[in-house]
């Protein structure tokens, strides 16, 4: 009885209750026992995410209209707008949206590219598929920590960068003081962060490729299609949902980037390579000033919001 | 027209080939410097020695690192953290995309989407007002027979586990794989008088080994990986976990090849994990995980 006029229930209906208090009366001892056994399984992980994430989420969008430090002797006070006020007026913070802004508009198109230009050469099966699979993804499982060092060494002006250029361009390139030159700081810390992260979203294009039917190639065979073609009109509209997927979380990991920078450059030289997430750690936990930092955060959060809303809407399904 | 399909292969198999070269080696730079004095690094950059382990190779620099470094407690914080949050977060976050799965639970559409939303708030929006949650947050301390309560997780090992055991991610990958499940076993099971816990203990999870393996290295990468947390809740060098140890390096007088034998060292261990994993963590996620 409760069973059918559950599934019954209209899918767009999100209402806890759907059913009659008459409705509820009627039910079996089994089923109470089995509304109390599954709210007991999904307790455990919905308290932690309400403590861990909805909580903090709500807290830091409150700290940000007030004064609030890290450890302050003063009483917490309402503030209103002006920890914005101070932010919209801080050229640092401009110039860190200028540079995540950079930074997104290059990786983003670059690495999604890459990525399925990688998950095209690994999707069929061949001799020595997995071993390519593991190379490929073989920078995720390295620490963004670690990569950063790593390419910290390798970026010097003596660096194997510049070794490798100037031996593969027969010594024409001469290259740079990759980090400590505004020109090309954000640039090399850009390089880095699709070499690491590509793997990543390979992974998921090759999901999406697998989804594909066969039947749907091998009908474009016989209609005498290209490879092209089959790009084209088979594996690219077939792509529809995973190409969003792959938008949505590499615009959110480009607009969040820390890690690189933090490790090497500390947003220098010249500010040319700090961030948003950099600035919210730099006030809220060098300076102590989580309010201010909160504040930050709200604005990057409302920036993530907007922007995937808007991807959203401009890949939405037209029909 | 064969030779024109062989011609492209070949040219694949090249691309291939380039690409893994660019994804390999700074890796192999890293680990082959850290077998090396600084001095040969340098030396070897401009031949291709400097991914071979040939000249003067040995593990002066490890030794050199576990002087400088407390590595060998960092390594132990972080494979004791990463391993709890591992083997709770697969426990917790299984039972709840079980329930939310397989049992008629009232509300439960309204739990799963309130869940995913937060898939979209990064955790860099929500660490500092989480550094100053954990700071309100009691502690209890069993000191001889009498419980104390303190005030404040900062620099301990729980502030480093509990907030990430729970992940929506997690739950939407159980939940993905539970969908595909047939429901029939459950039934058959309760017939035979079973329980909903001992269908998910007996019948569901010991069917779920893809599922599993994702989230396990899912969980691990981020828990070994963490840098920004701890950065700012931990303050003692007893508990603190490998990626911290990187600040040790940045000092004056520093010696390449032992910053390289460290990241060695912390990166291995990752790779050696993930390559017996790979097979099953690759196939779920290329298969049957993620999916838009």
């Amino acid at each position: 009885m409760t069973t059918t006029q559950l599934r019954s229930r209209p899918s767009t209906s999100p209402a806890p209750g759907g059913t009659t208090p008459a409705a509820a009366r009627r039910k079996r001892p089994g089923r109470l026992r089995e509304q109390l056994s599954g709210w007991g399984m999904i307790a455990p992980a919905a308290v932690l995410l309400l403590a861990f994430v909805f909580l903090p989420a709500i807290l830091g969008f409150g700290l940000a209209f007030t004064n609030a430090r890290l450890i302050s002797p003063r009483p917490v006070e309402f503030v209103g707008m002006d920890n914005f006020a101070r932010l919209f007026t801080d050229p640092t913070f401009w110039r860190a949206l200028l540079n995540v802004s950079y930074f997104a508009v290059v990786v983003v198109p670059v690495q999604s590219g890459l990525a399925l230009a990688m998950a095209l050469l690994i999707n069929k099966k061949f001799r020595g598929v997995n071993f390519f699979r593991t190379v490929y993804f073989l920078p995720v499982v390295t620490s963004m920590v670690v990569v950063s060092l790593l390419w910290l060494f390798m970026y010097r002006k003596d660096g194997l960068i510049n070794e490798l250029l100037s031996t593969f361009s027969f010594g024409l390139i001469q290259g740079a003081d990759w980090l400590n030159d505004p020109a090309t700081a954000m640039p090399a810390i850009i390089a880095l962060s699709i070499w690491q992260a590509a793997g990543f979203h390979m992974i998921i294009w090759l999901a999406g490729l697998q989804s594909i039917s066969g039947e749907l190639y091998e009908a474009a065979q016989l209609d005498g299609a290209s490879r092209w073609h089959q790009f084209r009109y088979v594996t690219w509209p077939g792509l529809k949902h995973t190409r969003s997927l792959v938008l949505v979380t590499i615009t959110i990991q480009a607009l969040g980037l820390f890690d690189q920078v933090s490790v090497m450059t500390q947003g220098g030289p010249l500010d040319s390579t700090t961030t948003i997430i950099y600035e919210a750690v730099r006030s809220g936990f060098k300076q102590q000033e989580t309010s201010y930092a909160s504040a930050i955060s709200l604005v990057f959060f409302v920036l993530v919001l907007l922007i995937s809303a808007v991807q959203r809407y401009l890949t939405r399904e037209k029909d | 027209m064969k030779n024109v399909l062989r011609l492209n292969s070949i040219g694949a198999m090249a691309v291939r080939i380039l690409f893994a070269a660019v994804a390999a080696f700074p890796i192999v730079f890293m680990l082959v410097s850290s077998l090396k004095p600084d001095q040969q690094i340098f030396g070897d950059m401009s031949s291709v020695a400097a991914f071979l382990p040939v000249g003067n190779i040995s593990l002066d620099n490890y030794t050199a690192v576990f002087d400088r470094v407390p590595a060998a407690r960092f390594l132990i914080n972080s494979v004791g953290i990463s391993a709890v949050t591992v083997v709770l977060g697969i426990f917790i976050n299984s039972l709840c995309a079980f329930a939310l799965s397989r049992m008629q639970v009232r509300g439960k559409r309204v739990v799963f989407t309130a869940i995913l939303a937060t898939l979209i708030v990064p955790f860099q929006t929500l660490a500092l007002p989480l550094v100053w949650w954990v700071n309100q947050l009691p502690y209890f301390e069993l000191n001889g027979f009498s419980l104390e309560i303190s005030k404040g997780w900062l620099d301990t090992y729980q502030v480093q586990i509990i907030p990430f055991i729970a992940n929506a991610f997690s739950i939407y990958l159980y939940h993905q794989y539970f969908e595909s499940i047939p429901k029939e076993l459950d039934e058959a099971a309760r017939i035979d008088g079973a329980g909903w816990f001992k269908i998910y203990r007996q019948v569901v999870m010991p069917l779920a080994g893809p599922a599993t393996a994702t989230v396990a290295i899912l969980t691990f990468l981020p828990a070994w990986n963490s840098y920004l947390w701890p950065l700012m809740v931990v303050q003692s060098e007893e508990l603190r976990p490998v990626m911290i140890g990187i600040q040790y390096f940045f000092q004056l007088n520093v010696s390449w090849g032992e910053v390289m034998a460290y990241a060695s060292l912390i990166t291995v261990p990752v790779v050696v994990l993930f390559i017996a994993f790979q097979r099953s963590f690759i196939n779920s996620i290329a298969s049957s995980g993620v999916k838009g």
